[in-house]
């Protein structure tokens, strides 16, 4: 079966779901999610038995890269952050029918819940079809399928003037970073005069390239994907929609759309780092974009109080660190063998996936229950809900790096090539945002499990936490995966 | 499964069932008295004519990718291993024995034995990996635990405070740390984790690190096993850590898990980056005169006795250093039993703390007095705690604190060096501790029974036998120093024949 196939099945998905939303009689409409989540879970079995054609002629794989376990490796982490997102939506269904629905009459009582399932299909199959984009048209075109179903989630629910507000701001700086997208890849193609990356890549390492006009391009095609990816100085966006987004697309936004972002961003840059005339100032750019977004996103996050914010500084962060990774690239092809930074990100990625989204799952089951995302709020949770106080400290621990966590190794690697590569400024901003993760992270446990509810700020309910069986399994799977590729991270760098 | 893998799994297994459901202590105390008891077979069984080379060795390897360095889950036990994997497996057998009944911890039972036991488990998984990564990594599983333990469990208003505290300082120290363990595994041609493999290219002269390497990477290293062992001046976190700590987490603490940067330096920093080592000596000398003096006086002015065991404990770690910066077979020979000898003192020395508050509700000098007229038992076994920390002989601390002073002493030349100076100073240092603990010992223990106090009975059995177990070991260790000796010894020349070949 083609590759691209797979894009496919998910767009008939999402359709099939909004077919069933809008014709079948559904009672309960939370059944759509199963749908999705099935389809899901097939079409990520399929990834281990997709064939690439043995030519790449044809309209269609113009656009496709050719054989390439990365684009593989990223439609598995849209796969499965869009599963985990579903699965949050199903438990966030009561938040999302309380600030949707306009109960008119006769209407179904969960209205408008049909395409908050179906929306992040397609939101997912642009993601995929990032995945693979070697064509400056194909990536913008599926960049732009993402941005625009971002969005109309990030502002679904209607009635919270936090997440209208977040709606609004997206829109306005995504619009933005598009144009300059655009003009970048204008000014990219006008002075390599190719659409296909290999072709621009051949042409930028040649002595005779254009420098100012090829640097030119590059600075606009930065500044739109640091936007993406929520790299300082372009983050502005981050904390505020973060908070405002429904909780699922909060975490689809900032596992899904990061991960995209930065695969494309390793793309575009890739041929400029293989380029001799221009490797140095580009490097020392996204060097500053690192250290920039190391420091700001680390100590932004030390004050913050709404753990929906914490966690957006946070990746404005871990956008740092895969910075860092990038910033190190050595001139490429001393990258074939061994732990490129390619391979860097593309693990950090996968670390990046399993904790956030854990901690994203948790917050969504505990937003239907306790009506705030305020550190405070969870004030003594670890006695009234210990499985998911746990299941929180697990995802905390490895956000911050504690060793036996995935993420320690996500860190270890980035660590390990800025070494390699004498980053030292960078490396020694890297040692001081760890240092301030251990506060930020660690203070969420400090709230779970050192303090007692005051009865103002968090409710002093005793009543045990109600989580789904799905949700269970969900959390339970993570956690494990979190420790697994925490002690043998060959179980993520093998699938590369 | 070999039986170090059965060593460091039990903990963490155990850990694991207590989360599932397993009644708490009865779990922890089963896995514990496994631990000790695998332990002592391990150590009946020990080869003492192998010298110097790990025993008991097994390796699953998890990846050996091209231009990785190759990681495998690797245990083994040389002769400093086998001795601190004996004081771990004590000290964590007597902290759960110390550690509270669950009815009194309100529905928190299991969080506190499943602390417990990680912090034990880490220590020890700790000791016995060699493989860089995991020695690295087993140490961090105690950061949670004890911030979670001291935070929820701890004593004083400030509890959560301190907890952030020890947490900040451990977590830094620890990045600084893996900067230079990574820097010198790159430097090292970035092939393996393995810390044999590792050692032995650090000695070919063709593989090995240039001296300006060395001086960097010891340099952090020293920073970071110094932070994790409070050399001076990274040492603030530990006495207000150790005295807000349940005794049980201060206990295993202070006893074995400090022990860690200690045993990170004579494992790892000593034998690859001797050239480093002599760069820092002046400045290691310096600073380890601070812990000794600097630290004996502050220990000198504390009213409390939670507080002068935090210090002095601090205090005590200026010896062990100076044993390593010796850097002779004896002097390390005798921070290697220090290092044993101090870790039951002063965790026998938490473990009655404990009791002590827990009976009288405070622990400042001038509201306690005359205790051993009510408590005469625990008044006796305070005293061998006192002794012991002092340093007197027929205990551990004594037989380690003269091999590291004669160690640090030695040389055929006649002239003063910096080495020498330091020793004299240090000397002074004992003096301190005796004025120390003997007041301590005088002021809770004698003198007119202080008011409202001593009520309630004496050490029960229950109660006894953890400290009784601690002075044991700590006597057999002092009257025939050669049960440990022989495993420390070999292995310690080992140590040096591999780096001189």
């Amino acid at each position: 079966m083609p590759v691209y196939f797979l894009e496919i099945i998910v767009v008939a998905l999402g359709l099939l779901m909004l077919m069933v939303d809008a014709f079948a009689p559904v009672t309960d409409k939370r059944a759509i999610a199963w749908i999705g989540m099935l389809g899901l879970v097939i079409t990520f079995a399929l990834l281990f038995y997709v064939k690439w054609p043995e030519s790449t002629e044809g309209v269609f794989w113009k656009f496709y890269t050719s054989e390439d376990s990365l684009s593989l490796f990223f439609k598995g982490i849209a796969l499965l952050t869009t599963l985990v997102v579903l699965i949050m939506a199903v438990e966030f269904t009561p938040v999302v029918v309380e600030q949707t629905a306009a109960a008119a009459k006769g209407a179904h009582p969960q209205a408008g819940l049909g395409e908050f399932f179906a929306l992040p299909m397609f939101a997912c199959a642009g993601l995929m079809w990032m995945a693979s984009a070697n064509h400056l048209v194909s990536i913008f075109v599926a960049l732009e399928t993402v941005t625009i179903t971002f969005y109309v989630m990030v502002a679904y629910l209607r009635r919270n003037v936090g997440s209208l507000e977040a709606g609004v701001k997206y829109l306005i700086l995504g619009a933005l970073s598009t144009g300059f997208l655009v003009y970048g890849f204008a000014w990219l193609y006008g002075t390599t005069g190719s659409m296909e990356l290999p072709a621009i890549s051949a042409a930028l390492a040649s002595p005779e390239v254009n420098r100012v006009a090829a640097l030119f391009a590059f600075g606009l095609i930065l500044v739109a994907l640091a936007f993406k990816v929520g790299a300082a100085p372009f983050h502005l966006w981050i904390p505020d929609v973060y908070q405002g987004a429904p909780t699922p697309i909060t975490a689809f936004l900032s596992v899904g759309s990061k991960a995209a972002g930065f695969l494309v961003l390793l793309r575009l840059v890739a041929p400029y780092l293989a380029s001799a005339p221009l490797v140095g100032k580009v490097s020392l750019v996204l060097a500053v974009l690192a250290g920039l977004s190391l420091l700001f996103g680390n100590l932004a996050a030390l004050p913050q109080r709404n753990f929906k914010r914490l966690l957006a500084y946070s990746s404005i962060a871990h956008a740092g660190f895969l910075l860092m990774a990038l910033a190190s690239s050595p001139l490429m092809e001393a990258n074939s063998a061994a732990l490129s930074p390619a391979k860097v990100i593309a693990f950090y990625l996968g670390a990046y996936l399993l904790m956030t989204l854990l901690a994203f799952l948790v917050i969504t089951i505990l937003r239907t229950q306790i009506p705030s995302e305020d550190l405070d709020a969870y004030k003594g949770l670890a006695k009234r809900a210990p499985f998911l106080a746990f299941a929180l400290l697990v995802a905390m621990a490895s956000l911050a790096g504690i060793p036996l966590t995935a993420g320690f190794f996500g860190k270890l690697f980035v660590f390990k090539i800025a070494l390699e590569q004498h980053q030292w400024a960078l490396l020694v901003l890297g040692l001081i945002g760890a240092g301030a993760g251990f506060y930020y992270y660690l203070k969420i446990a400090a709230s779970m499990f050192l303090e007692t509810p005051d009865g103002k700020s968090a409710p002093v309910a005793t009543t045990a936490i109600v989580i789904s069986p799905l949700a269970r399994v969900a959390i339970v799977v993570l956690i494990v995966l979190i420790f697994a590729a925490g002690v043998n991270p060959a179980l993520i760098l093998g699938l590369l | 499964m070999s039986l170090l893998e059965i060593i460091v799994l039990l903990p963490l297994l155990a850990a694991l069932a207590i989360g599932l459901g397993a009644p708490a202590r009865i779990t922890a105390l089963v896995s514990s008295g496994g631990v000790l008891f695998f332990s002592l077979l391990v150590a009946l069984r020990f080869d003492r004519a192998l010298e110097g080379t790990a025993q008991f060795v097994s390796s699953r390897s998890l990846w050996d990718l091209p231009g990785i360095p190759k990681l495998s889950l690797a245990f083994g036990v040389d002769g400093i291993s086998l001795v601190l994997l004996l004081l771990a497996a004590l000290v964590l057998l007597a902290a759960i024995l110390v550690a509270p009944a669950e009815d009194s911890l309100k529905g928190r039972a299991r969080l506190y034995y499943i602390s417990l036991l990680l912090i034990g488990g880490g220590a020890i998984g700790a000791f016995l990996s060699t493989d860089l990564f995991f020695l690295y990594a087993f140490h961090e599983l105690a950061l949670i635990p004890t911030f979670l333990m001291i935070g929820i469990f701890g004593h004083g208003e400030d509890r959560v405070r301190v907890a952030w505290t020890i947490t900040i300082y451990l977590g830094v120290g620890s990045l600084i740390l893996l900067v230079g363990l990574l820097l010198a595994v790159i430097g090292l041609g970035g092939q393996t984790f393995d810390i044999a493999e590792l050692i032995a290219l650090a000695k070919n002269p063709a593989t090995g690190l240039s001296a300006s390497t060395q001086t960097w990477v010891y340099g952090l290293l020293l920073v970071g096993f110094g932070t994790l062992v409070s050399l001076f001046p990274f040492h603030s976190w530990a006495a207000p850590a150790y005295a807000a700590a349940p005794a049980p987490v201060a206990m295993l603490h202070a006893g074995v898990l400090k022990k860690f940067g200690l045993y990170g330096l004579i494992r790892i920093a000593l034998p690859m980056l001797p050239l480093g080592a002599a760069k820092w000596q002046t400045v290691l000398l310096v600073l380890l005169l601070g812990n000794i003096l600097y630290l004996g006086f502050v220990t000198l002015a504390q009213k409390k006795l939670d507080r002068m065991a935090g210090t002095s404990s601090v205090m005590h770690m200026g010896y062990i250093f100076l044993g390593i910066a010796a850097g002779n077979v004896i002097g390390i020979s005798g921070a290697v039993l220090l290092m044993v000898g101090h870790g039951l003192s002063i965790a026998l020395m938490f473990g009655m703390a404990g009791w002590i508050r827990e009976r009288c509700g405070t622990l400042e000098f001038s509201k306690l007095g005359g205790l051993a007229q009510a408590y005469p038992r625990l008044g006796l076994l305070f005293g061998f705690a006192v002794f012991a920390s002092a340093g007197l002989p027929g205990f551990a601390n004594f037989a380690g604190e003269v091999a590291v002073f004669f160690g640090a002493f030695a040389g055929e030349e006649t002239n003063w060096t910096w080495i020498r100076w330091t020793t004299v100073g240090a000397l002074w240092g004992v003096v301190i501790s005796a004025v120390y603990l003997l007041r301590a010992y005088r002021e809770i223990f004698f003198g007119p029974l202080a008011a409202g106090k001593g009520e309630g009975h004496d050490l029960n059995w229950a109660e006894r036998i953890p400290l009784l177990l601690l002075i044991g070991a700590l006597l057999l260790f002092g009257f025939i120093p050669e049960v440990l000796n022989q495993f420390i010894r070999p292995a310690v020349e080992g140590l040096f024949l591999t780096t001189a070949g």
